[in-house]
């Protein structure tokens, strides 16, 4: 499955996770079947408003089935939610200890946003 | 004729002067004499004014209904949309009103016709009276993005009737971005409050570019809270060749009433002079540029 | 790392005044970032004289704009736009003042004679001072203030104050509570609301109170100029403490402020300022919750 993580920095899988998602610089997009990854950047960074639903969008339109981030707001997990993307919670480390992460079910799921409005 | 009162920087005394200017004239004109609080995120000239409203309207924008059933998923509005307001996700629609524009792209843009329209309030308008003077406010609905709609309704609707001879005020926001560009646009004036201090002086400037580069209206300063350091004023009113109509000097007495709401003209009949001297200064911006009041 | 954000509502009451006598006092104490959100009328650093290190360009909008020799004078671009930005013509324009950058006009245009181009509305700037970083920025006159530069301004202060380990962050206010000002609240933990006994003061307190709860912030008070009129003064105090507004002090009104001003910097840095020993004490009750 294809899971987007989002990143502070462009540098492969020592890339820092950003606690934010609406407006982090980077997204991993990681296929778990083949291993590969691809990094873009987040068309939503610089967004006046709906920073949240755009970065949510672009997740959606690149097929992830799931999401590792820091913070989400209302208006993002609603996006997510509706395509039935689970999102998992990591603040810290980089995109690779994220994964190992992941892959032992040792990061939490949020069921709701994580933070208020403007905040993520 | 239509004088915006506006000033960059913000709490120099800008609807003191609006509310008490209007009122003055109002009192001893004739002719019908307006006053529109245009600081539609927070308006407070009514505080002063204790008006009596007789007329309220919506201000109401048409926002998109999606139809999910003839909805196919294609995105197409999600990817129009500038303002990030809609997403297309599980095959459903996801509209999020508050950031919404009410441009009408999403409606024309689908492929499906599955996007009809219907009005949306996004602010309140009144209009109605205080003693003689004619008064209306917009007040925007809290979490909508802009002001300017909103302004630009207000003056349509209360000013549709409004005789050819009406002196009208406008009272803008404070700083000198796009709400306060609607409220200066069509006003044949600008009257600039300002206090004699750095602050003062930096945004005075930032207005004056708006106001004479950019809308080339002519204006004139109202110096609030004057007193020894009005040479910082006075030297770049000199410069840029703005009259000084109007000093008000700083003193914990007229703090005192303002902190009260109450019309310093009322309060403090010493006032009543200088906003009258105001008000007669007016009329020969009129009629120095026979332009003006057309 | 405590953020802070200093709000008024109301312009005047002292908000950028005492936000850089805290700065000062706070920068004696810990190490601080600051940023002054105000990007309208940015004043903060009149008080605190940073020196500039860094200077971004700001591009705040799109506009749409019609290629005069593709125009085929159809008018569909005048039918379809709601903000009377379309002036007609041959060939039809756009005025760029009025236009909002929606670009539904775009889509419409039967021969894609119009096309978007992003323009710069301001810059913001990373700066050096006595008192730690400073973020500030300028909006050019007559842009929209949609919050989205006060967005990134906020962005790189809360990043550099991460990145260097400061303690606190301090971030001067816009007036009002509109977009701009919801933008300076992203991610902040406090918030501390300016205020004076007048009419205005206190319904615009309140209003702002509101959005300060919509983002479930901690709210504290100070209340400027409280000896102007003792009614209103008692008013308020006793509504900040039923909204549960944490007082942390009051300052008098005081006319050699103005003054005072003139000295282009913050108050607590001028010996034997009246005012001082009330800045500290507010400082003081404030540290305890950063």
């Amino acid at each position: 499955m294809q899971i987007a993580i989002s990143l502070q920095e462009n540098n492969g899988l020592d890339s820092a996770v950003s606690p934010i998602f609406g407006r982090c610089p980077y997204f991993m997009l990681y296929d778990t079947e083949t291993g590969t990854f691809q990094i873009k950047e987040n068309s939503a960074k610089s967004a006046a408003g709906g920073a949240g639903v755009q970065a949510a969008q672009m997740v959606v339109n690149e097929g992830a089935q799931a999401v590792i981030s820091g913070n989400l707001g209302p208006k993002a997990h609603s996006v997510l939610a509706s395509a039935q993307i689970k999102i998992f919670q990591c603040e810290s480390g980089n995109a690779k200890t994220a994964l190992e992460q992941f892959q032992q079910q040792a990061l939490s799921s949020l069921s709701g946003p994580s933070a208020p409005m403007h905040s993520g | 004729m239509r004088i915006a009162i506006a000033s960059g920087k913000g709490g120099t005394g800008k609807t003191t002067i609006a509310a008490n200017l209007a009122q003055s004239c109002a009192r001893r004109s004739k002719n019908e004499v307006w006053l529109l609080d245009c600081d539609v995120e927070a308006p407070n000239a009514a505080l002063f004014l204790q008006p009596t409203f007789d007329q309220e309207k919506e201000s109401i924008r048409l926002m998109p209904i999606f139809n999910q059933e003839k909805c196919d998923g294609c995105g197409h509005c999600a990817q129009v949309c500038t303002y990030n307001a809609i997403a297309v996700a599980g095959g459903k629609v996801i509209f999020f009103k508050e950031l919404c524009h009410a441009c009408g792209s999403c409606t024309l843009n689908c492929p499906q016709a599955a996007i009809t329209e219907e009005p949306e309030t996004i602010g309140w308008l009144q209009a109605g009276h205080s003693d003689e003077l004619n008064f209306a406010q917009g007040k925007l609905k809290i979490g909508f993005s802009s002001p300017v709609p909103v302004i630009r309704d207000l003056k349509k609707w209360a000013l549709q009737n409004a005789s050819q001879e009406a002196l009208i005020f406008l009272d803008a926001s404070p700083g000198c971005t796009c709400p306060v560009v609607e409220t200066l646009r069509d006003a044949d004036a600008a009257l600039l409050v300002t206090e004699p201090t750095p602050f003062g002086l930096h945004d005075l400037k930032l207005i004056v570019q708006v106001v004479q580069d950019q809308m080339e209206l002519p204006c004139g300063v109202v110096l609030n809270k004057s007193g020894e350091n009005d040479g910082l004023i006075e030297d770049f009113c000199t410069e840029k060749q703005i009259p000084i109509l109007m000093r008000l000097p700083l003193s914990r007495q007229i703090a005192q009433v303002y902190s009260e709401g109450t019309l310093l003209i009322d309060a403090l009949p010493e006032l009543e002079k200088p906003f009258q001297m105001l008000a007669d200064q007016l009329q020969s911006f009129e009629k120095q540029n026979p332009e003006v009041g057309k | 790392m405590k953020w802070i954000v200093i709000l008024s509502g109301k312009g005047g009451t002292g908000k950028t005044t005492i936000s850089a006598a805290l700065a000062d006092l706070a920068s004696r104490d810990m190490k601080i970032v600051l940023a002054d959100a105000d990007v309208d009328a940015a004043n903060l650093d009149l008080l605190l004289q940073s020196q500039q290190t860094a200077c971004t360009a700001f591009m705040g909008g799109q506009i749409a704009v019609i290629d005069e020799t593709a125009c085929i004078a159809c008018g569909r671009c005048e039918e379809v736009c709601r903000f009377e930005a379309v002036v007609a013509g041959n060939p039809y324009t756009i005025n760029a003042e009025m236009c909002e950058g929606c670009l539904s006009c775009l889509y419409q245009c039967p021969v894609e004679a119009i096309h978007v181009e992003n323009h710069q509305s301001g810059e913001w700037y990373r700066s050096s001072s006595d008192y730690g970083s400073v973020f500030h920025a300028n909006l050019m006159p007559g842009e929209e203030n949609s919050g989205k530069l006060v967005s990134e301004l906020v962005e790189a202060a809360q990043q550099e104050a991460e990145s260097t380990g400061a303690k606190a962050l301090i971030i001067d206010g816009p007036p009002g509570i509109g977009c701009p000002v919801t933008a300076a609240c992203r991610s902040v933990d406090m918030a501390l609301i300016v205020s004076e006994p007048t009419v205005s003061g206190k319904h615009d307190m309140q209003r702002v109170l509101q959005l300060c709860r919509h983002f479930g912030l901690e709210v504290f008070l100070v209340l400027n100029k409280c000896d102007l009129n003792e009614h209103l003064r008692e008013e308020m105090l006793s509504f900040a403490q039923e909204e549960g507004m944490r007082n942390l002090g009051e300052l008098p009104y005081d006319e050699s402020v103005m003054q005072a001003l003139f000295s282009a910097q913050p108050l607590t840095r001028l010996e034997n300022h009246p005012l001082n020993p009330r800045l500290i004490e507010i400082w003081e009750h404030l540290k305890e919750h950063l």
